[in-house]
């Protein structure tokens, strides 16, 4: 890759004597430097996306070869699916137990940490830790904590009389136990983003309002939380999509079960495609395209909102 | 543009310390404080909690693990899970795949970004809003969205389990792209001009100027891609097959998912993966929280 643009570097480095000559050399320049992007582009990305509404138009033999045009069929049979409608559902629930906890807990977090109190360099890098976790670490570690028998989870538990809970067994509990270890993982990231968010306030506007009187929660309410909202809508739509991308927790941890309990788009799709020795590319091609459609309409709400605002200021 | 301009310097440190003019010291105000500290304790006990107990869980040997009330402090210290967790696993192999791996990718999307980016500032180009565009709609598709054809492809190629099929789909990115032309753009205008009346050619001018002018940007990115090159899932999930190609991040799944998983080799599998990210986000703080927000500057 890299031989293009140092082969086109000598024709932007002697500039022609005639302007148009150079003109030409500096088009051909840009296109050398964009040329390698462009190339990864459209073999891992411009290809697939067509490729994928390929797939999902065909049935696929066994061995997940398109064997022939069924045209909307996949489609059509998502829609008339309980299985479907359940991992849709699944989805929503899983996106709603990571997004909420996680951008409000991490607002209580850096709105505690406003209030001058000793350490709070210290304080901040603690919150910051997790993200250091890996999706694969952090789920590997909570399943020791959530282990049945010798977890330490239930190990607490039990010192206070309650008793064992089959976090990622029990059906009622799998998803937000899931969830749970999500939103620990996510939170470093989180605070990271709204602590510099409320790094970037003007002192001025906050020394004022003090000088008002204004302290704590009155100050929480009034100044902060509205000059962060720019920084709360982009971590809501990025937690989002982010949720509705997560794969490694689910797998790790719970495999889409018990009873489907935990089993995402997502999941769904890699299950389809890749889990058991399954190869059933087509069907897996219809939940990636509904996948890529749901992510696109958040991506579209927040490039909206970011368009209104860039206009108001 | 409405969103947080990132100014390395100013996010990196907590708020500059404010005079506090008028502290209170009514009852209600000590109350408040109470409150405000025992939230705190909550939540660092909650978040710091796990972080702690992996640490010291890979160093207790099973019968403390599994102890009745919780052992949360190791009695001996013990390095028999890390010995353990290297002899279960090719862990060694697998640290340095992920490794390796990761190293290509960044330094690959370091110059792909880099010649893209400068493209965009400074460099003519017809049809700008169009490619523009392109650039932009890479970051709006979900890569579990397409992950199948590229899983075909890159089989089809015969690059399955192997290298060239862990790094080739990322060897450029939108992001990249889009980072580092936000940060070229902030250069004064009258450096290009100086440069060509000093001669200078754009490829001098880029490496010899731009590049050094935007370390900043460039390790804030490089910090990011290899973070996430490091933790990738799902992709090196399905390409590799052998123990041998796995990445440590796979690796410590088998872990979990031998015969008789053992709790300690699992923790101290996951601290030893810990290490390289956790002096990034330790080292390279102020950096990452510029590349964090910048994708919410377009």
């Amino acid at each position: 890759m890299p031989t293009a643009p140092h082969a086109a570097a000598p024709r932007g480095r002697t500039p022609s004597p005639r302007q148009r000559g150079r003109r030409w050399g500096e088009h051909g320049l840009a296109w050398a430097f964009l040329l390698p992007s462009l190339v990864v582009f459209a073999l891992f990305i411009g290809y697939p996306l067509g490729r994928t509404l390929y797939l999902s138009a065909h049935a696929n033999d066994l061995f997940g070869a398109p064997s022939k045009y069924v045209g909307l069929k996949h489609y059509t049979d998502l829609l008339s699916s309980a299985d479907f409608a359940d991992t849709l559902l699944t989805t929503a629930l899983f996106t709603l137990l990571t997004v909420v906890p996680g951008v409000l807990g991490a607002l209580v977090l850096v709105l505690l940490l406003e209030n001058r109190i000793r350490g709070v360099r210290l304080l901040r890098s603690a919150f910051a830790l997790p993200f250091a976790f890996s999706v694969a670490s952090a789920s590997v570690v909570f399943a020791v904590f959530y282990n049945p028998a010798s977890g330490v989870l239930n190990g607490l538990l039990s010192q206070v009389g309650l008793g064992p809970i089959g976090w990622l067994t029990d059906s009622r509990y799998a998803l937000v136990s899931v969830a749970a270890t999500t939103v620990w993982m996510n939170l470093g990231y989180n605070v990271l983003v709204l602590s510099a968010g409320i790094g970037s306030i003007p002192t001025e506007i906050v020394e004022a309002a003090r000088l008002d009187g204004a302290s704590g929660l009155r100050l929480a309410r009034s100044i902060t939380v509205p000059m962060l909202g720019p920084n709360l809508f982009f971590l809501t739509v990025v937690s989002t999509v982010h949720s509705l991308q997560s794969f490694g927790q689910i797998h790790i941890l719970t495999k889409g079960g018990p009873d489907s309990s935990t089993k995402t788009l997502v999941y769904s799709v890699y299950e389809k495609a890749f889990a058991y020795g399954s190869s059933d590319f087509g069907r897996a091609s219809a939940q990636a395209v509904v996948l890529l459609l749901v992510v696109l309409a958040c991506t579209a709400v927040q490039f909206g909102v970011l368009e209104r605002k860039v206009h108001y200021a | 543009m409405s969103l947080t301009t990132t100014e390395a310097p100013e996010q990196a440190g907590p708020a500059p310390v404010r005079p506090r003019p008028f502290a209170g010291r009514s009852p209600r105000d000590l109350l408040g404080r109470a409150v405000v500290y025992l939230l705190l304790a909550v939540a660092v006990l909650t978040v710091v909690f796990p972080v702690y107990y992996a640490i010291a869980g890979a160093f207790m040997g099973p019968s403390e693990l599994s102890s009745y009330p919780p052992a949360l402090v190791p009695h001996s210290l013990t390095g028999r899970n890390f010995t353990g967790a290297v002899d279960a696993i090719p862990l060694v192999r697998q640290y340095a795949n992920s490794a390796l791996v990761a190293t290509v990718i960044t330094l690959a999307q370091l110059v792909t970004s880099i010649l893209a980016a400068y493209a965009f500032v400074f460099l003519p180009m017809k049809a700008r809003a169009v490619v523009f565009g392109v650039f932009l709609a890479t970051l709006m598709v979900p890569w579990e969205a397409i992950i199948i054809p590229n899983y075909l492809t890159l089989s089809d190629w015969g690059f399955g389990n192997t290298y060239f099929g862990l790094v080739l789909p990322f060897l450029a990115s939108g992001f990249g792209t889009f980072m580092l032309r936000q940060s070229f753009r902030q250069l004064p205008g009258e450096l290009r001009d100086a440069a060509r009346i000093d001669g200078a050619g754009h490829w001098r001018f880029l490496w010899r100027v731009v590049v050094p002018l935007n370390k900043p940007a460039l390790a804030a990115l490089s910090i990011y891609v290899f973070l996430s090159a490091w933790n990738q899932y799902f992709w090196p999930l399905i390409i590799t097959r052998t123990a041998e190609m796995r990445t440590l991040q796979i690796g410590l799944t088998s872990l979990r998912d031998s015969e008789m998983a053992d709790p300690g080799l699992i923790l101290a599998g996951a601290v030893l993966s810990l290490l390289p990210t956790l002096a990034l986000v330790v080292f390279g703080q102020r950096f990452i929280v510029r590349g964090l927000t910048a994708g919410a500057v377009r």
